[in-house]
C-alpha cells in the first residue's frame, strides 16, 4: 500500500543534503525530517530552491500513539510540528515534520523566513504549548490570555457536563 | 532617581508600562493593552488614540476585533484580533468518527460547507486508498461551484452593505438563495449540509436538478449584469475601492496569502488550474488576475469569478456521468435502507457502521482544495482506529487575515471597512 513510509524510493530533494535529513514518502507526499537544530538551515535552503510559501504550520501530541512510521534514524518523541511548504514554480508541496521532546517543547521560529507563519506559530502555542523562540509575539491567540493549560494535547480532557438521572417512577 | 518619583503603588506602575509603551511606539504591544490603560497615560503633544473596533461591529462579518491605534481619521497601526467563536472543532473532531467528520467540519466556514467537506473526505479516502465513483467525482464539482457563486453573491452582498450601497444585499442575497434553494432540495439543509461525506456524497441528485441549475444558469447572467451596472462602473464605486488596501505579490507570497486576495495582484494561481484535483483539469476555465492588488480588484474578482463557476457548471451539466454516487465498498458504505428490513446482517451492518464507524489505515495526509477564499487544507493523522487522531484543516481567512495590519496602514477608518470587506474573513474558519 501507498501509505508505508519508505526510505529507498524517495526522490531527490533539491537543496537538502539527505545524509543529514532523513526522508519519506507519504501516500505520494514528499516528507523530510529534519531536526530541531538543523531546521533552519534546511528551510533556508528550501525557500532559495523555490519553497516560497509556507502554506500550513501544525502540530500534533503523539502521546498516546507513540509507535508511528518513522525513518529509523528519527528517534520519536512526543510532540511534532508539522510544516507545509508550497513551490508555485515546480507545483510540489514539501512536509517537513519535527521532532520536539516534551520536557523542552521549544523550536526556532520561522518568522524570519515566512513572516507568514506568525499566526500559525501562535496557534501551536496557544493550543499545544510549543514555545517559538524568537517570534515577535507569542502569546495565545484563539483562547482567552488567562486560560490554563493547552486544549489540543492529548491529556487535556474534553469538558462534559454531569446527566443526572432520576429514578424510573415506581421503582 | 529620588525617593519621590519611585514607583510605589500598583496604580502607578500600570501607568508607567502604559507609558513605556506608548514611548516605544514602533512595535505592537500598545495594541495590547486595555483602552483605559491607554487612556489613562495621555502625553499633551500626542494625538494618538487606540480604539476597538469590533467584536460587535456590523462591518466586521461576525466577531472580529481590531485594535486601532489611531491618529485622527488615519490608522497608524492595528492588530486583528480573534478567538471568540473558538469553540475547539479540532478536538471535537478528535471525538468523532470519520462519517461523522464532515458534520464537524462543514461548521467551519459557513459561508461555503461543502469545500471543507470536501478537504476532510478526501483526506480521509486518501488514507484508505479509495477509488470513488466517476459520478460522485462530478456531484462534488458541481456542488462546489454551486457553492463558490453563493458564496460569491454573499461577498457582493455584505461588501456593497459594508461601503454603503445597501441595495446590493438585497440583490446578493436573493440571488444566494437561488442556489441555497437548490442546496436544499439536493442536500436537504441550506447551509451545513454534511453531503460531501468519505466515500462519494450523500444522496443521488434529486428528479430535476438538471432544470433547477438550467433555471439558475439562465437567470444568473441577466442579474449580474446588474451588478455590473451598479457597481463595476460607478464613480463613487471607484473612489471607495480603487487604490485602497493595496497589496503586491512578494507581501502575499511572504504572509501566505491565497485566493481572490493573491489573485488581485496579478499572481495567476489557482489549485484548480496549477495541482488539479476531482477533474478540474477536463473542464474549462480562465484564472481571473487583478492589476494592481487594491479593493477594486478583489471585488471584480469576485464578481466575475462566479461567470467562470457558471461556465463551469455548464461543462458539468454536460459531462455529468451516470453511475453511482457512492462507493460500493461494504467497508465505507452503509446498506441501502431497504436492505435493512429484509436482511439481519444488513441490520448489525449498518448499526456497526454507524455506531463504530469504519478502521482508517495509520498514516498522515495532507490534501488541499481551492475554497472561494483561498487554499483550504486538511492535515490529518489516522492511528488506524476509526476517529481521527489529528485532524486539523487550515482555513484561508486564518492566514489572510494576516494581511490586514498591511493593508490598514496609514489608511482611513472608513477605508478600513472596505478592506475588512473585501478580505472577506469568515469568523466560523478563522477561529474554528
Amino acid at each position: 500500500m501507498s501509505g508505508e513510509e519508505t526510505t529507498e524510493d524517495v526522490e531527490e530533494i533539491d537543496g537538502v543534503d539527505d545524509a543529514e535529513t532523513p526522508s519519506s514518502v507519504s501516500h505520494g507526499q514528499n516528507v523530510l525530517h529534519p531536526t530541531r537544530e538543523n531546521l533552519l538551515e534546511v528551510i533556508g535552503n528550501l525557500r532559495t530552491e523555490g519553497f516560497a510559501v509556507c502554506i500550513d504550520l501544525t502540530a500534533v501530541d503523539y502521546l498516546e500513539n507513540p509507535k508511528r512510521d518513522l525513518p529509523t534514524t528519527v528517534k520519536p518523541e512526543r510532540f511534532e510540528v508539522v510544516i507545509n511548504l508550497l513551490s508555485h514554480t515546480k507545483r510540489e508541496r514539501i512536509r517537513l515534520r519535527v521532532q520536539i521532546p516534551e520536557d523542552e517543547p521549544t523550536l526556532p521560529t520561522l518568522f524570519d523566513i515566512y513572516p507568514g507563519s506568525e499566526a500559525l506559530e501562535r496557534e501551536v502555542y496557544d493550543l499545544f504549548g510549543i514555545h517559538f523562540e524568537g517570534h515577535p509575539d507569542m502569546t495565545r491567540i484563539l483562547m482567552p490570555e488567562d486560560w490554563e493549560g493547552y486544549p489540543l494535547r492529548k491529556d487535556y480532557a474534553v469538558g462534559e457536563i454531569p446527566v443526572q438521572f432520576k429514578e424510573a417512577p415506581g421503582s | 532617581m529620588s525617593q519621590e518619583t519611585e514607583i510605589s503603588t500598583p496604580q502607578d506602575v500600570e501607568i508607567e508600562t502604559a507609558e513605556r509603551v506608548y514611548r516605544r511606539g514602533e512595535d505592537s504591544a500598545i495594541l495590547r493593552l486595555s483602552e483605559s490603560q491607554v487612556q489613562s497615560y495621555r502625553p499633551e503633544d500626542d494625538r494618538r488614540m487606540v480604539i476597538n473596533m469590533g467584536p460587535q461591529h456590523p462591518s466586521t462579518h461576525g466577531v472580529l476585533r481590531l485594535s486601532l491605534e489611531m491618529e485622527g481619521e488615519t490608522v497608524l497601526r492595528s492588530k486583528p484580533i480573534i478567538g471568540y467563536l473558538h469553540t475547539g472543532m479540532e478536538k471535537t473532531g478528535e471525538q468523532l468518527s470519520f462519517l461523522q467528520g464532515p458534520t464537524n467540519v462543514t461548521r467551519m466556514d459557513y459561508s461555503s460547507p461543502l469545500f471543507s467537506e470536501l478537504a476532510f473526505s478526501l483526506a480521509t479516502e486518501k488514507l484508505l486508498d479509495l477509488e470513488i465513483p466517476e459520478r460522485a467525482t462530478w456531484i462534488r464539482m458541481l456542488m462546489c461551484e454551486l457553492n463558490r457563486m453563493s458564496s460569491h453573491l454573499l461577498f457582493q452582498a455584505t461588501n456593497g452593505m459594508d461601503i454603503g450601497a445597501v441595495g446590493a444585499m438585497i440583490y446578493g442575497w436573493r440571488e444566494r438563495e437561488e442556489v441555497l434553494r437548490l442546496f436544499e432540495k439536493i442536500t436537504g439543509l441550506r447551509m451545513n449540509h454534511n453531503y460531501i461525506r468519505p466515500g462519494g456524497v450523500a444522496a443521488d441528485l434529486p428528479d430535476g436538478w438538471r432544470d433547477d441549475t438550467l433555471q439558475i444558469l439562465e437567470n444568473l447572467p441577466d442579474r449580474l449584469d446588474d451588478f455590473d451596472s451598479l457597481f463595476t462602473g460607478q464613480p463613487i464605486w471607484h473612489e471607495r475601492l480603487q487604490g485602497v488596501g493595496v497589496i503586491n505579490a512578494t507581501e502575499c507570497l511572504a504572509l501566505g496569502i491565497t485566493g481572490p486576495l493573491l489573485r488581485s495582484t496579478g499572481y495567476a494561481w489557482d489549485l484548480r488550474k496549477d495541482i488539479p484535483y476531482l477533474r478540474y483539469e477536463e473542464v474549462d476555465f480562465d484564472v481571473l488576475v487583478g492589476s494592481y492588488g487594491d479593493c477594486f480588484d478583489r471585488f471584480a474578482i469576485r464578481l466575475n469569478e462566479i461567470r467562470e463557476s457558471m461556465r463551469i457548471v455548464r461543462q458539468i451539466l454536460e459531462k455529468m456521468p451516470e453511475g453511482d454516487y457512492r462507493i460500493q465498498d461494504k467497508k465505507v458504505t452503509p446498506p441501502p435502507r431497504v436492505r435493512i428490513d429484509e436482511s439481519m446482517e444488513a441490520l448489525i451492518h449498518h448499526f456497526k457502521i454507524f455506531t463504530e464507524g469504519f478502521k482508517v489505515p495509520a498514516g498522515e495526509i495532507y490534501v488541499a482544495v481551492e475554497s472561494p477564499r483561498g487554499e483550504l487544507g486538511c492535515y490529518m493523522v489516522s492511528d488506524g482506529g476509526p476517529k481521527p487522531y489529528r485532524m486539523h484543516i487550515r482555513g484561508p481567512s486564518f492566514t489572510n487575515l494576516q494581511v490586514l495590519p498591511h493593508m490598514l496602514q496609514d489608511c482611513l477608518v472608513a477605508d478600513a471597512v472596505a478592506v475588512i470587506s473585501t478580505v472577506d474573513p469568515i469568523m466560523g474558519e478563522v477561529d474554528r
